[in-house]
């Protein structure tokens, strides 16, 4: 039986050294694993850093994925994001072409999805939009027919929600 | 107290109580060697940095102590490679130190300047690049702690030059902890209890020990719990020695040249105890089809190790040797009933096989020597008492398959990577650990001549490691896939231009011996092993002998070629 991938969030915290970030998307292409998306920054400890990555794998491999980052000597803590039970977000900067005729359409679009618009030109809006895959991937398609001149996308970050 | 980074190197050392170094000097290390000559500990100068490196492994493998090697920056770093990944793979501990060019020129692409760091990320357990001579004993302490616990491997420490010039107050750091790292050594009991649960209702029982049981010094407690529940055991190449080789209960080793017997229980058993395995395809074969018939249960310290090639009923985390003393005391306050009776038809069944078709060869006297008479004779001679190293390749599985080791740390051989030229440092590293013991490779044509300079090391240092090379003009273990699977197209394997290795060992001052007939072969391995110093034997022997029995890659390992 062949078991289908499913994306899988995983962050982990590491010590903040150089080297780290390079042991872990290292393990992902000795081994075979797949990158989808990366994230990394300092958390409120500057000694320790945060590291979010997307793949897909199917269970199995995903046990080997886990085993193998809690094995490197840098990875503090690992924890799959994937489900309900963590928050997620994504963050991208859009530049649109804004001609005349397309202008409310698009102010009115960035209003629906909660966007800003974070600079203006005579011929192009860029959007900064926020907000989980989902939303993001609605929101690309319906700007798409006007003409995305440039995009910038984050990966996926992704906290706990904390116990009540 | 202030002292420089060189000193507060030997100071790490000789808290870690290092007794021998494997090295080979250089620019970037210089002010190192300045220090090591000050001390007590021995240096022991190699020809090459690949020899250094697995001459520390052999000297590992067989003192089951941590091995140390000290190389310089650049070309000396990356000589080491092939020997670092080589003790990655069978996981020995190892510390690896290279010199690196100055902090400040690091990244300008100075003279002898090289990513080590980079380079052996994939290949090493853990490694560093120490910046600032006030982190430099806390990382040497974590390198040899990183390298021997847990599941072991190497580490590499990259020192820049000035570092190891620069000092800082130094205080001895008594003990080392990373938040981030911590093996599991303590089985869980619940899994524990549903091994022996499984123990007790199977039929057809067997054990598969591997390399993690010599790690974790647990061929004692293996052999006790192989024995009171009468269970047989098979070992991978790594494994060899965990289990007495002569014991009733002992199948041989498993796998693409393993026994009829191994092979043929694998499929048939009703449940697989893996110990300090890992399950890797040259046991397996076809994956799908091995050991169909049982649950198995894996014990291992690496987590990572399980699961990876093969579905598991009942994995257990932990250390080999804790893991198996528990079982044994469980297995004392268990009713076991009457395990004789249980156990007759089984145990009888492999009776059959063992029959049906053993380990053999044909040694006509007037004949051409086969190299499996070599290692019968060697066997013999050295009651099977003997440090054996090998080479890679059929020299080193007629190895495996005649000389049956009783004991763990007697068979030094690179499994994992499979490293031609191996054998040679290893051994010189062997015999460094067990002056007074017979040290002996046994080596291919071939592979001798990937390290042979380490003659010279073996001769300076006067270690009198003595080298069987099975001489049979190819790259043997090609040759015989070429002979099996490619049509007798014999592509580059012959190895027609090879040097008089009799002559080559006087050479290097040592002594050079040389066997053409069978009847040669006992008295030239007698007079060998009894000669002091370094002794080359070279035995010319069959051309076209193959290794059987011999399961084709990917195939599942009952599917045994037999003759
Ligand atoms: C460094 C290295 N290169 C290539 C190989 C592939 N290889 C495996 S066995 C073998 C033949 C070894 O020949 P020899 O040492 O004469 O041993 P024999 O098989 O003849 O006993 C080769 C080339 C290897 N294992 N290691
Ligand atoms: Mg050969």
């Amino acid at each position: 039986m062949i078991e289908t991938e499913e994306k899988h969030i995983l962050t982990m915290l590491v010590d903040n050294k150089p080297g780290v970030l390079s042991r872990v998307v290292g393990l992902f292409s000795g081994k075979g694993f797949n990158i989808d998306s990366l994230c990394v920054a300092e958390t409120i400890d500057p000694a320790v850093s945060r590291i979010t990555i997307v793949t897909q794998a199917n269970s199995l491999v995903l046990e080997q994925i886990e085993k193998q980052l809690r094995k490197l000597i840098n990875v503090i803590k690992l924890r799959d994001m994937t489900g309900p039970r963590a928050v997620k977000r994504e963050m991208a900067l859009i530049c649109i072409r804004a001609k005349r005729e397309s202008r409310d359409e698009i102010l009115r679009l960035a209003d629906i999805f909660r966007c800003k618009i974070v600079d203006v030109g005579p011929q192009y809006y860029i959007i900064e939009a926020t907000g989980d895959r989902g939303k993001m991937e609605a929101l690309i398609s319906l700007l798409k027919p006007m003409g995305i001149k440039k995009i910038a996308r984050t990966g996926s970050i992704a906290l706990y929600r904390e116990p009540d | 107290m202030k002292l420089n980074g060189a000193q507060i190197l030997m100071k790490v050392l000789q808290e870690e109580r290092v007794d021998t170094i494997f090295g080979f000097p250089g620019g970037t290390v210089i002010d190192i060697y300045d220090e090591l000559a000050k001390t007590d500990i021995r240096h022991i100068l190699v020809r090459h940095e690949q020899g250094a490196v697995h001459a520390a492994d052999g000297y590992a493998r067989a003192s089951g102590k941590t091995g140390v090697c000290l190389v310089t920056s650049g070309p000396g770093a990356t000589n080491t490679v092939t020997g670092v990944a080589t003790a990655y793979m069978d996981s020995i501990p190892l510390v690896v130190l290279t010199g690196q060019v100055p902090t400040h020129l690091i990244g300008n692409d100075a003279f002898q300047e090289v990513d080590i760091v980079g380079i052996t990320r994939p290949c090493t357990k853990h490694n560093y690049l120490v910046t600032r001579v006030e982190d430099l004993a806390r990382i040497l302490k974590e390198a040899f702690y990183i390298a021997r616990s847990g599941r072991p491997g190497p580490v590499l420490v990259d020192i820049p030059k000035n570092v190891s010039v620069a000092k800082t107050d130094y205080k001895p750091i008594e003990k080392v902890s990373i938040n981030s790292y911590s093996p599991t050594y303590e089985p869980n009991t619940k899994q524990l209890k549903k091994v022996m649960k499984l123990v007790k209702e199977a039929h057809r029982p067997m054990i598969f020990a591997g390399g993690g049981v010599i790690l974790s010094k647990a061929s004692a407690e293996l052999t006790t719990f192989a024995r009171k529940i009468r269970i047989p055991v098979t070992m991978s190449l790594m494994g060899l020695g965990a289990f007495p080789g002569n014991d009733p209960l002992s199948l041989g080793m498993i796998g693409m040249h393993g026994t009829y017997r191994a092979n043929m229980a694998t499929a048939a058993c009703d449940v697989l105890i893996g110990i300090g395995v890992r399950f890797d395809d040259r046991v397996t074969g076809k994956t799908d089809c091995f050991a169909a018939q049982a649950k198995i249960v894996h014990i291992d310290i690496d987590p990572t190790s399980i699961r990876k090639n093969v579905t598991v009923a009942v994995p257990v985390v932990g250390d080999c040797r804790i893991s198996l003393q528990h079982l044994n005391r469980m297995i004392d306050e268990a009713d076991l009933g009457d395990l004789e009776a249980k156990r007759n038809p089984w145990l009888r069944q492999i009776e059959e096989w063992r029959r049906a078709y053993k380990l053999a060869y044909d040694q006509n006297p007037e004949g051409s020597i086969k190299p499996q008479y070599v290692i019968d004779c060697l066997y013999r001679l050295t009651n099977g008492k003997a440090l054996i190293t090998t080479e890679v390749g059929q020299n080193q599985m007629w190895t495996a398959q005649y000389y049956h080791f009783e004991k763990p740390g007697h068979f030094l051989s690179s499994g994992g990577l499979g490293t031609m030229g191996f054998g040679l440092p290893a051994a010189i590293g062997a015999q460094a650990a067990f002056p007074g013991k017979p040290v002996v490779d046994v080596a291919g044509d071939g592979s001798i001549q990937m390290n042979i300079q380490e003659m010279a090391t073996a001769v300076e240092h006067g270690l009198p490691v003595k080298v069987v090379i099975l001489n049979n003009g190819y790259l043997g273990m090609v040759r015989q896939w070429q002979q099996l699977f490619y049509d007798r197209r014999y592509a580059a394997t012959c190895m027609n231009c090879a040097p008089d290795f009799v002559l080559l060992a006087q050479a290097y001052g040592a002594v050079g011996l040389r066997a053409e007939r069978p009847s040669e072969v006992e008295p030239v391995l007698r007079k060998g092993l009894e000669t002091p110093g370094p002794v080359i034997m070279d035995f010319r022997v069959e051309k076209e002998e193959c290794v059987y029995p011999m399961v084709p890659a990917g195939a599942p390992i009952t599917e045994m070629l037999l003759a």
